[in-house]
């Protein structure tokens, strides 16, 4: 299959990493400045009363917002995309943009505790209903739909346990059903790696927080799809809620992503290796990274993937509170929300991104107390290594 | 302290280390946790960001609320106050707002099951009357986008509060400046930053003021939930405007007076709406609730072929949607603002296809002045 993709219509196609590149230069002409403006305005001086040259107020459209947009919609493989001011209000337009009071919603099990909370405690005010099924388990899927169930919302890998989800089957199975559409939340790979639209899915959402931007330095969300009717309605309920990204965190995004497939490279390989040393370490009880032979899903990550990713979770041989104590022993190993950024970063999920979900229910997903997410960075490998090492001999003086 | 002084003297760089004179922009994702399963004064800056809060302090201490909250835009913020809401409730608003609210009210909420109700608020007794048991919001502009209408926010206030209902009031073309709705009684006051807060056509902007800890933590909640906070460095340029809100204002009103009186005086022009002239029929509650009449004004010239006219034929006065800014703007609201607002609604509000809104900036008086007086001697 080929990736190459025309930057414009007209417009000959080019790989992902030029494309990442020069996907908006058709915007460039008028200073020849080699970076794109930053349109800082709220507003833009019509012709005459109701002629605009495309813009009219920064929270429909925005020249700088656009131009990252074309940039993920180059990636994404699609016609457009749609920025927004987080990953969250992406997700969040979306359900208020495409449900309506009495619709049904299945969501993987295992997903990222801000969606839960946006179903559990904002959406379901609004008589939007919902069921968590393990998306993973196709017949389980087909079961979940009812007659009201508008949309499957996927999370693949999952967070933080890794867990996969086949998107050309889910895709199949919505299909199957009236009215049934598949969106994937697919931050952990972006499209580069796994793009969900060619397996099927109708909308691709991202957090560009995370690898698109690549820098910790933006809050940000997209989506994309091919259904031109369902974004302009998507465009159109952004317009009326206000969720448009703001022009500087859409130009800083437009910086990261030019680097996204050399950073997605580095990151999936110091991945690997990390990975595999932490599997052979006495002290380390389990890994979940699909790259690994032992991964029971290493399968469908080979079929649907290009490459395993940057994230891998970890449980050690040992009690919540020394697993806690290693965490902060780390000196490169940054804890903190978030992920996909040049630094590494490590998390505690069950007291973070998944504080909201019930013990038995976290235990249930392999969301252990004790579970240590790893968001793998740019660092030298050999110095992350070198990191942890030092770190188990702090807590457990060397080797078991 | 008075107002002017409040404006530049607080504190905007708590706890950093080297007491810079301008609010540092914290531009990033994440922060450090200082225990591996616990959490400092800040995350994530979808949740909580150094920058914005000391923005949100701001707004708060100028409004005179426990605690402010700012959106990515004014938007942004309605949408998040109609989320206080529930599938069964009611939006009981006046006939007079913003586009942006009304296409809000009219595509979105009905579909999470929430209804609006429009009423003429100008009468208090009427929103008295109207309030029904399914009723949990009453939404307001004063002065009213486009037609500066003045309604009377305390006695409003107080007859929704004796039946337990909220109050929201979109306070964009005051400014804490020169209204302040809590005081009056209001529950919530809406700003759209990207007016007068900011000021100067660079930021998309919003904010929600409360005075009462349990509706800011509801309204904190869903900040953080539905992810639309204003990002660090448009709350940096919003901190940055607001130390000239005064200076801002008072040029901007002092002119708009001048051109209201200018206007009422001009025999091609049949109404001036501008709650700072004494003829205006909201002049006396205008003054008991606010500090003037503001520099947003509209004006009728006989038919919609001229008002085109006008507003494309004036120099200074730039066809653009929004005001408040330090540039002069000039719109034909039926057909930018409010373009959005369905035809039938327009038609059954009054909202003249001829009406033309200025919002007045900080240009020399006299110039905006012949700038408008050559346009009208095109008509």
């Amino acid at each position: 299959m080929s990736d190459r993709v025309p930057a414009t219509p007209e417009g000959p196609a080019f790989q992902p990493s030029t494309l990442v590149i020069h996907s908006n230069r058709v915007y460039e002409s008028q200073s020849n400045s080699i970076l794109f403006p930053v349109h800082q305005t709220a507003t833009y001086i019509h012709e005459s009363v109701g002629v605009t040259k495309g813009y009219g107020y920064s929270r429909g459209a925005n020249p700088t917002v656009n131009a990252l947009e074309q940039s993920i919609a180059a990636i994404e493989g699609s016609a457009q995309a749609l920025c927004f001011r987080s990953g969250m209000a992406a997700i969040s337009t979306l359900c208020f943009g495409l449900l309506k009071a009495g619709d049904h919603v299945i969501l993987s099990e295992v997903i990222y505790g801000g969606t839960t909370r946006l179903f559990e405690q904002v959406l379901t005010h609004f008589d939007v209903e919902y069921d968590f099924i393990d998306t993973a388990d196709l017949e389980a899927v087909e079961r979940g739909i009812k007659p009201n169930t508008r949309l499957i919302f996927a999370e693949t890998p999952a967070n933080p346990t890794l867990r996969l989800s086949d998107v050309k089957a889910l895709a199949e199975i919505a299909h199957r059903h009236e009215n049934v559409l598949l969106g994937v939340d697919n931050t952990f790979l972006t499209p580069l790696l796994q793009n969900c639209l060619n397996l099927g899915a109708d909308i691709s959402m991202l957090s560009t927080t995370k690898y698109i931007d690549g820098h910790n330095a933006t809050i940000g969300g997209s989506l994309a799809s091919h259904d031109v009717e369902m974004m302009e309605r998507l465009r159109f309920v952004r317009k009326i809620i206000g969720t448009i990204q703001a022009p500087q965190d859409a130009w800083l995004t437009i910086q990261g992503i030019k680097t996204l497939p050399a950073r997605l490279a580095m990151h999936c390989s110091h991945a690997g290796q990390i990975a595999e040393w932490l599997e052979k370490h006495p002290r380390v009880a389990k890994v979940y990274y699909p790259g690994l032979q032992s991964f029971p899903q290493r399968p469908l990550a080979v079929k649907q993937q290009k490459a395993f990713g940057g994230m891998l979770s970890f449980e050690l041989d040992a009690t919540t509170e020394q697993s806690l104590r290693f965490m902060k022993a780390l000196k490169l190993c940054t804890c903190a929300e978030s992920l996909g950024s040049v630094e590494t970063l490590i998390t505690n999920p069950a007291t973070a991104s998944h504080c909201d979900l019930t013990v038995e229910l976290r235990e249930r997903l392999g969301i252990s107390d004790r579970l240590i997410r790893l968001s793998v960075g740019l660092e030298s490998p050999i110095d992350l290594i070198a990191d942890f090492e030092q770190a188990f001999e702090v807590i457990f003086g060397g080797a078991k | 302290m008075k107002f002017a002084t409040k404006l530049v003297h607080y504190d905007v760089s708590p706890k950093d280390p080297y007491s810079p004179m301008s609010t540092p922009i914290y531009q990033t994702a994440t922060f450090e946790q200082e225990h591996a399963d616990s959490f400092g004064e800040y995350d994530y800056t979808r949740s909580g960001n150094p920058t914005r809060r000391v923005l949100e302090d701001q707004i708060a201490a100028l409004e005179g609320g426990c605690r402010a909250f700012c959106f990515t835009s004014g938007m942004a913020a309605i949408s998040n106050v109609t989320h206080l809401l529930q599938a069964g409730d009611e939006i009981l608003a006046d006939w007079d707002l913003y586009g942006g609210a009304t296409r809000l009210f009219g595509e979105v909420m009905p579909r999470a099951g929430v209804t609006v109700r429009y009423v003429d608020a100008s009468d208090p007794e009427r929103v008295a009357e109207a309030i029904s048991a399914a009723t949990k919001m009453v939404y307001l502009e004063s002065p009213t986008n486009p037609l500066l209408r003045i309604l009377d926010l305390e006695a409003i206030a107080k007859a929704a509060k004796a039946r337990g209902v909220l109050v929201c009031v979109d306070s964009s073309t005051m400014s804490p400046y020169l209204q302040n709705p809590l005081a009056l009684g209001a529950d919530i006051v809406m700003h759209s930053a990207t007016k007068f807060l900011s000021g100067h056509s660079d930021v998309m902007g919003g904010a929600l003021v409360v005075k009462d800890e349990e509706l800011a933590r509801r309204i904190y909640f869903l900040q953080n939930a539905e992810g639309n906070a204003l990002s660090p460095f448009d709350c940096y340029l919003v901190l940055r405007g607001m130390k000239t809100l005064k200076l801002r204002m008072d040029a901007q009103q002092a002119n708009a007076v001048r051109i209201a009186a200018y206007l009422a005086g001009h025999a091609k022009v049949s109404a001036v709406h501008y709650p700072g002239l004494a003829t205006h029929p909201g002049y006396g509650v205008q003054m008991r609730q606010a500090r003037g009449g503001g520099s947003v004004l509209s004006f009728s010239v006989g038919s919609p072929e001229a008002a085109k006219t006008i507003a494309e034929k004036t120099a200074l006065f730039k066809i653009a949607v929004s005001f408040g800014s330090v540039n002069s703007t000039i719109s034909v609201p039926v057909k930018m603002s409010h373009a959005s607002t369905p035809l039938a609604l327009k038609e059954a509000r009054g909202i003249p296809a001829e009406l033309i809104r200025l919002s007045v900036g900080i240009e020399d008086g006299d110039e905006l002045i012949a700038d408008l007086a050559a346009a009208l001697e095109l008509i």
